[in-house]
């Protein structure tokens, strides 16, 4: 065991002399499994960012919340079913709470009416437009994930006498009231006042493209008063009371809405239950689909570094043949000229890895500093998923051109000029 | 040409127990369609404490039974046996270890290792025996200050020269103490007064006990040794002591 030791500290010490020796062809040969290396974990931080960008836009629909929309979320074909479905509407969430009061153990917490539409929001001379505007009651306080960063919901009282009040996103909030708090102050929207009671915490955006903190909330009774309910976009929101239980509440719920809407056996639903977790599912193979043709795509860029590394090991082994002939009448076995050379192939990569991961690393940096919300996620695992894989692509380059040189006959190789 | 060193300085040691026993080795090699007969039936018995010179001109498989002296290669057939150990059966990893324990190598371009300093040359046969490090370095400065490399041992192969390259290569074939020396061509590559200088060495190390096995055919640097084996066309034409 000694002598393996001994052996691989002097192949580590024969790799270093060698690539200090042939300085330029070494960082040429390096260059490729840096580019290669800098590709893929590019790559993997992008597929982990975009991960993380689609798990934070599920949970801001709330993983522990359940709609109920005259429109599934997944593509219909026969959009002929659904499209003579009567639409949700206030009452509905009435009825569907009485029914939750009234059921023992319900899954069910409480259901809200909510309906929205884009809309211009102005003060003091500044705009934001694509304002999402969301018309609801009191409590849509209990149903939404986000925290205040200051002031409150609206109350029951505020909803049902329609007063003009309302809460604004952080983006909104602090676009209009640049530098101080928006409590107290008026916002605008289509010429109508509205008093600013709440403000709600930052949510982020999702792949730093879309916003989630680009939106307002106001008690439905004024909402309806000056924009109206649009039959088409409204719906039932419905907060489950344990998350892990999400297909009982899904059924409980079906089973509710159904005598809220006065269906007999046997007839249709004429709603669609929609909700985070399914929605989930369907979107997985699309991430991996992404993932999948993106490592393949850049994978390409390190398979051409690795050829660049099997070529300089064969160039290496037909250069030192005379050494290694040399070394095999000294008493080189085969696995100490095959480790040699392994080790020769290895060291280009692991530099090249360890390079290219500090490339990727600083390119992080530049793109972080420039969208500071684009979802690159530089992460331990990374570093040593991306040293594993430049070592492998060492070990798997060098391993063809070493086992030559290891089985090189010793007369032949003595005598090689 | 190297002159001959002075005859009365040429004593015989005594020799020692077998080393060497090869018995009608013969060795085939095809070329394409042509096959070679390199050696055709070679008898030979090397004593410890021998000084042997091997001759013949080329094609003579002289080179050929070096290599198979040298455990370099195993012969198609016949018998080879090295300190009691079939050599003729073995296979390639216990041809490395016995060429690491028991043959001291010594070639005419010295295969000195270019980027490695005399000391690391030396102790690169110590590495493959597994020697720990301390006692590696202790063992090979020895060895290099006894062929007078004192001064050289951190010099690289390009700064010293031909005749100390070819020192560090001697250092290197003696570091682990091996039964036979087996020089090939030793003098080839030097100029003539450093010749003689290595030759002398080599005279020093047989005065020490060593076994030398040198192979050439210049008769001048085989008139060193105390016993000449002369090939031709695969046998063996002469076996006898210098006269």
């Amino acid at each position: 065991m000694d002598r393996l030791a001994y052996e691989i500290t002097e192949s580590l010490r024969i790799a270093m002399a060698q690539i200090r020796a042939n300085k330029m062809r070494s960082a040429l040969t390096a260059l490729g499994v840096i580019i290669g290396i800098v590709a893929v974990t590019l790559m993997g931080t992008a597929i982990r960012g975009i991960d993380i960008g689609f798990d934070r836009s599920l949970s801001m629909l709330g993983d522990d919340v359940i709609y109920v929309q005259k429109w599934p979320w997944n593509q219909v074909d026969d959009w002929w079913n659904y499209v003579n479905r009567p639409p949700m509407r206030p009452q509905d969430a009435v009825a569907l709470n009485a029914v939750i009061a009234a059921t023992p153990n319900s899954e069910l917490e409480v259901a809200v009416f909510c309906d929205a539409r884009q809309s211009t929001v102005k003060a003091n001379g500044a705009s934001v437009s694509g304002v999402f505007t969301r018309g609801t009651t009191a409590d849509y306080g209990r149903i939404v994930s986000t925290d205040f960063e200051e002031g409150r919901m609206f109350s029951e009282s505020e909803s049902e006498s329609a007063r003009q009040v309302c809460n604004l996103g952080y983006d909104v909030a602090h676009a209009l009231f640049p530098g101080r708090s928006a409590i107290g102050g008026t916002i605008t929207v289509q010429g109508q006042p509205f008093t600013v009671i709440g403000v709600l915490a930052k949510q982020g955006s999702f792949l730093g493209l879309f916003s989630f903190d680009n939106y307002m909330l106001m008690p439905l009774g004024a909402y309806r008063k000056y924009f109206g309910i649009r039959d088409e976009n409204t719906e039932l929101q419905v907060k489950i009371r344990d998350k892990t239980r999400v297909p009982e509440a899904r059924d409980e719920l079906i089973g509710a809405m159904r005598r809220v809407r006065g269906m007999v056996p046997g007839e249709r639903d004429n709603f669609s239950i929609n909700e985070g977790q399914a929605f989930k599912k369907q979107l997985d193979p699309i991430k991996q689909g992404i993932a999948f043709a993106g490592l393949f795509v850049t994978g390409l860029s390190l398979f051409v570094g690795a050829i660049g590394i099997m070529n300089i090991t064969f160039v290496s082994v037909r250069e030192r043949t005379k050494e290694i002939g040399t070394r095999k009448a000294l008493g080189a076995r085969r696995r100490t000229i095959l480790l040699q050379f392994l080790i020769e192939a290895v060291a280009i990569c692991a530099v090249g890895g360890f390079a290219g991961l500090g490339l990727t690393y600083g390119l992080c940096a530049v793109v972080k500093s420039a969208m500071p919300s684009f979802p690159l996620v530089f992460s331990v695992s990374l570093v040593f998923t991306s040293m594993f894989v430049a070592i492998m692509t060492g070990i798997v380059s060098g391993f063809v051109p070493a086992l030559g040189a290891s089985r090189l006959d010793p007369v032949v190789a003595l005598r090689y000029e | 040409m190297t002159p001959v060193a002075p005859v009365e300085a040429r004593a015989v040691r005594p020799v020692g127990p077998l080393v060497i026993s090869i018995e009608g080795v013969t060795k085939l090699y095809h070329m394409g369609d042509e096959t070679i007969h390199a050696l055709r039936g070679v008898s030979l018995s090397i004593h410890r404490n021998e000084y042997l010179a091997i001759m013949g001109p080329s094609g003579s498989g002289k080179s050929t039974l070096m290599n198979m002296l040298g455990c370099l290669d195993t012969p198609t057939s016949g018998k080879y046996e090295f300190n009691n150990h079939d050599v003729a059966a073995m296979v390639d990893d216990e041809l490395a270890d016995i060429r690491n324990r028991e043959i001291g190598f010594v070639f005419q371009t010295f295969n000195l290792l270019a980027r490695s300093d005399a000391l690391k040359n030396v102790e690169l046969p110590l590495i493959y025996a597994g020697i720990p490090p301390h006692e590696r370095h202790e063992r090979a400065r020895q060895v290099l200050e006894s062929v007078g490399l004192k001064d050289r041992i951190h010099h690289k192969p390009n700064e010293l020269s031909g005749g100390q390259r070819q020192r560090v290569a001697i250092a290197r074939a003696l570091v682990n103490r091996p039964s036979i020396i087996l020089a090939d061509e030793p003098t080839g590559n030097l100029d003539s007064k450093t010749g003689v200088e290595i030759m002398a060495l080599f005279e020093d190390l047989y005065e020490l006990g060593n076994t030398l096995i040198v192979v050439t055919h210049e008769e001048s640097i085989a008139r060193h040794a105390r016993r000449i084996v002369r090939l031709r066309d695969g046998l063996i034409e002469s076996d006898g002591p210098v006269d």
